[in-house]
């Protein structure tokens, strides 16, 4: 009885412990790099990071459909004009992590919108030119982007998504340079 | 003071790690036949402007790194930030033969519209390890 009683108390303390652990890893970590305020999940690739990260921001795998990133890397010698070429071991472990992780793979709302109207045989090659990312930005005005020396170019999402990198993008989180807060 | 000469010494000890790698690096391009690297050479060259296509019609390592490897620079396509190039001011640099191997292949392909030489990439080592001797 009195060992009964023990492992109770073990377990009950334990129990306490370990509960607030769990308890935050349910409500606000259900999935590695997904938090319960972000769209997508983040960016926790290392390799993925250092050889597509270095020139411009670790776009999330879950914004482009897989037609779309199986298409961009197969032109990596020519990559929007510059050389981006990997060698084939590097090559296949990124391809596997980002068509793995694509839109079409992946179940956030946000990933849906972005499939919408996108056409496999002829996939966008940029996240800006799916329809879902046109209609999103078609308001804000190109002195804002374009005409901004801090912006320069809708690619560089992190520039006003101030969560981009943990695969935040709702309103609230932009600031433009130069201009504040968006309303729209 | 304590913390400084902590600070001094992992300095020192990454940097030499630098300079054992771009050492061990210019070793193995004199022996696939580059002659004696020559920083002056690699420096005009970083320098130089070369033609090319589309939306860069000019192009130059100084479009991404600026001319003074101290500084960082700015991706010219995309706006991103470059940590500058120099081992003596960012201990990471030529640190990894393999991502030294790596951008010399990508940026002399898009710069110079092919691949740099044996030769060429000795120079062009030789430069930005010892920048500030020059």
């Amino acid at each position: 009885m009195k060992s009964t009683l023990a492992i109770s108390a073990i377990i009950f303390t334990v129990g306490i412990v370990t509960l607030p652990v769990v308890f935050s890893d349910n409500s606000f970590e259900s999935r590695e790099g997904e938090s319960h305020n972000s769209d997508v999940a983040s960016i926790s690739h290392p390799l993925y990071k250092e050889e597509c990260g270095s020139c411009h921001m670790a776009y999330p795998p879950a914004l482009l459909s897989t037609a779309s990133w199986a298409a961009i890397l197969n032109g990596l010698d020519d990559h929007f004009g510059d050389n981006a070429e990997l060698d084939a071991q590097t090559h296949q472990t990124i391809s596997d992590f980002l068509t793995g992780n694509s839109a079409d793979n992946s179940n956030y709302r946000r990933s849906r919108k972005f499939m919408q109207g996108i056409d496999a045989n002829s996939p966008p090659l940029r996240i800006s030119e799916t329809a879902y990312f046109k209609r999103k930005h078609e308001e804000i005005p190109a002195k804002m982007v374009s005409g901004n020396s801090k912006v320069s170019s809708f690619s560089q999402c992190n520039s006003c998504h101030q969560d981009a990198q943990k695969g935040v993008f709702d309103d609230d989180n932009v600031r433009i340079p130069g201009y504040g807060r968006w309303d729209d | 003071m304590k913390h400084l000469i902590l600070a001094t010494l992992l300095a020192g000890a990454v940097s030499s790690l630098a300079h054992a790698d771009s050492n061990n690096l210019l070793q193995q391009y004199a022996q696939q036949g580059a002659g004696t690297p020559s920083a002056q050479r690699g420096q005009a060259m970083w320098q130089q402007t070369f033609a090319g296509s589309g939306e860069f019609s000019e192009r130059s390592c100084a479009s991404c790194h600026t001319s003074d490897l101290s500084r960082a620079g700015r991706h010219v396509k995309t706006g991103k930030d470059i940590q500058p190039m120099s081992p003596l001011v960012n201990a990471e640099r030529l640190s990894d033969e393999r991502k030294v191997e790596k951008w010399l292949l990508r940026n002399c392909k898009w710069t110079l519209g092919r691949e740099c030489s044996i030769q060429e990439k000795a120079d062009f080592l030789a430069y930005i390890k010892d920048a500030e001797a020059i």
